[in-house]
């Protein structure tokens, strides 16, 4: 009976069903898209997309999540006070972070690379946000702009000399805001002139996440000004280049173990081809790279909201006041499944944006909800989390108080939370016209 | 000296870290939605194992559970650790409940005899039913000789000397190949599976087998009657002085 019915519903979804953008076509059955380890999109004899509950992991997915949460519990939640207060990275830590796998998810193992998904990408940006948010930016940098520009538009050459060592012992940072322009990325000044078979760099870079430890920098630099943005190019740019210098790194309220600076360019020097990818193109690299990094930020802020919440729940089934755990009090109750339900819904929202991206299908409007949701709740959920702790909640003996201020970059790194409301705006524009 | 074929028993056990609950109808714990992982002490076996072939003295590392399909998990996680392919007995919901060491024993054997296994590497004992019965019976039904509670591992000219951990302190023994080893707990520090590994774990064989295949016969010769909660402790008492505690001690009769 099962096989009768389910033959009927194959013909019923095979009549219904307008295939999905940019990955097969209905009419020449000519699906190329196969069967994933993981049912994320399920094809069988023409085309069914079965749908499978968003957070249900493959068995790889299961084992990725459960090997990087062990290794952030053992390798980097005992430093994760000290490189707080003293804003660095514990070089063991780096070291964990590359000896796993976690600085090039993505990246083919041909360049020394995990060769794992985007989703997979998104899940280790979760879990490492969850023991320390600032690591977790470190390597969500590392996966989701720098070695996705490497791959992505690298030529062969570019590939073969970069992406091996940034799998295994070289950070890279990427350059795009300035003093005066933040949110009005393509107003850069950085200026790239040509001399020869050369380029010349000169400006300042502002807000650098990683640039003291980075030892190659993606600079985005106009190369053509009287073109506007569209001279807007991506030049590869290594550290020890004359006329590369990084300013003092700045004293900021969280994620302080990631180091962020100002990097100067002074005359600095850099072959044609050093460009990355095509000349003025650099602007569509940085707004592609962005959205999907985004989705990373979301994995983060999102890790950031679970990890507090965990560090909390199990004191307020603990502390009692009034001869019964604050747990049982309703006024609690209440308030822990709002906050509860928040993270399930920001949860959702990220994954669905990374498995859409994954399934190639459109994810810029997602992608930006997910991010500045994610980074609500996060907001939310560290602010009450403090609250239900009481006083314990507001000292640093406690890790609650660190996800409270490590939280607060999420609606303002990789697009504020003003652009992401842009964006989703523009994306609504555009389906309504 | 040929390098040896290392056979090594992983299995499926709810994650340590997880509180166990007893079922409402008492004839057992509650399995569903429960977190599992791989039996930390054959964790520490998959990783000396692993370690023997990095010093070129295993030629292979066979990685063998039996249970659900879901053993499988656990037998991608000892690829993605370094096992170099896998052999899951499949052993369905009822009778993987009642699987007792007996019955793994004899798989064991058959399997290492079929493969031409110099040692079979297995944990001293599973985190679940502590029963460290597997090592013991594995050795016995293949008569071969056992190092059990193994804290290290030291070739010696095709024989293997062994540091076991026994009540009173370290006992150094010496054991001929083929042999039975099983692990405990300060043996080594297993390592992680890296992302890297993870995929390529993926690309190892896996071979699905039936107790059948093996000519084992799986029935349950016993019968849970009851599974308890394990009494819950009474809380401590805070004293002010020695004397005090002096004084409860002796009220209690252990002084």
């Amino acid at each position: 009976m099962a096989a009768s019915r389910s033959c009927h519903i194959f013909k019923f979804i095979r009549q219904n069903t307008k295939c999905l953008h940019g990955i097969n076509s209905v009419n020449n059955q000519t699906c190329r898209y196969t069967t994933t380890a993981d049912n994320l999109v399920y094809r069988d004899e023409g085309i069914l997309y079965r749908s499978a509950p968003l957070d249900l992991l493959s068995d790889e997915e299961k084992m990725m999540r459960e090997t990087v949460s062990r290794m952030a519990n053992e390798k980097i939640k005992p430093f994760v006070r000290e490189m707080d207060t003293n804003s660095d990275v514990n070089p063991s830590v780096m070291e964990a972070l590359f000896q796993n796998g976690l600085m090039g998810v993505e990246v083919e193992s041909e360049y020394g690379g995990s060769e794992s998904t985007f989703f997979n990408m998104t899940l280790v940006v979760e879990e490492l946000a969850k023991v320390d948010p600032a690591i977790s930016v470190i390597c969500d940098v590392q996966n989701t702009l720098i070695t996705s520009l490497f791959r992505q538009y690298g030529t062969k050459e570019q590939k073969a000399k970069y992406l091996p060592r940034l799998c295994t012992d070289m950070v890279g940072s990427f350059c795009l805001s300035e003093s005066e322009s933040g949110s009005d990325a393509f107003a850069l000044k950085t200026a790239a002139v040509k001399q020869g078979d050369h380029y010349i760099i000169n400006g300042s870079k502002c807000w650098i996440t990683n640039a003291t430890m980075a030892k190659v920098f993606l600079v985005m630099a106009n190369a053509k000004p009287t073109d506007g943005y569209k001279g807007i190019t991506c030049f590869i740019v290594d550290r020890d280049t004359e006329g590369v210098s990084i300013g003092r790194k700045e004293d900021k309220l969280g994620i302080r173990a990631s180091q962020t600076a100002t990097v100067t360019f002074e005359n600095v020097k850099v072959p044609e081809s050093n460009i990355l990818g095509q000349f003025g193109h650099g602007y569509k690299y940085a707004i592609e790279m962005l959205n999907e990094g985004r989705i990373g930020i979301g994995a983060q802020m999102l890790g950031l909201a679970e990890g507090c919440f965990e560090n909390t729940i199990p004191y307020c089934k603990e502390r009692k006041q009034f001869g019964k755990r604050i747990f049982d009090f309703q006024g609690m109750q209440h308030q822990i499944s709002n906050v509860a339900m928040q993270i399930e819904a920001a949860k959702l929202l990220v994954y669905n944006a990374a498995r859409r991206k994954e399934a190639g299908l459109p994810f810029v409007k997602e992608a930006a909800m997910s991010k500045l949701y994610a980074s609500e709740v996060a907001t939310l959920t560290t602010s009450k989390c403090i609250e239900w702790m009481g006083g314990v909640g507001f000292i640093k003996d406690y890790p609650i108080e660190k996800y409270y201020r490590d939280c607060k970059i999420g609606t303002i790194y990789e697009g504020t939370s003003n652009i992401q409301l842009n964006t989703i705006a523009k994306c609504i524009d555009q389906e309504y016209s | 000296m040929s390098a040896y074929r290392v056979l090594v028993g992983c299995k499926r056990v709810i994650d340590y870290a997880v509180k166990i609950r007893v079922k409402p109808d008492k004839l057992g714990v509650v399995t569903d939605g429960v977190k599992h992982s791989m039996n930390p002490f054959d964790e520490i076996a998959i990783e000396e194992a692993i370690r023997l072939k990095e010093k070129k003295l295993a030629s292979e590392v066979v990685a063998f559970s039996c249970g659900p399909t879901a053993s499988q998990e656990t037998l991608r996680t000892a690829m993605a650790m370094g096992a170099d392919r896998a052999i899951h007995v499949e052993i369905d919901g009822k009778e993987a409940e009642t699987l007792q060491p007996i019955h793994v024993a004899k798989l064991l054997s058959k399997v290492a005899q079929e493969e031409k296994i110099d040692i079979i590497m297995l944990g001293k004992q599973a985190i679940d039913d502590d029963c460290n019965q597997t090592a013991q019976m594995t050795a016995s039904l293949l008569n071969w000789p056992q190092a059990t509670f193994a804290s290290k591992i030291e070739n010696d000219n095709g024989s293997f000397k062994v540091t076991r951990e026994i009540d009173g302190g370290l006992e150094t023994i010496k054991v001929k190949l083929p042999a039975v080893i099983s692990a405990d707990l300060r043996l080594n520090e297993p390592r992680y599976a890296t992302l890297p590994n993870i995929m390529k774990a993926k690309k190892k064989p896996l071979a699905k087998k039936k107790p059948s295949d093996y000519g084992v016969e799986v029935k349950a010769h016993q019968q849970v009657l009851k599974v308890e909660d394990p009494p819950v402790r009474q809380a401590g008492q805070k004293l002010e002085t020695v004397e005090d505690l002096v004084v409860k001690l002796k009220d209690g009769g252990f002084v």
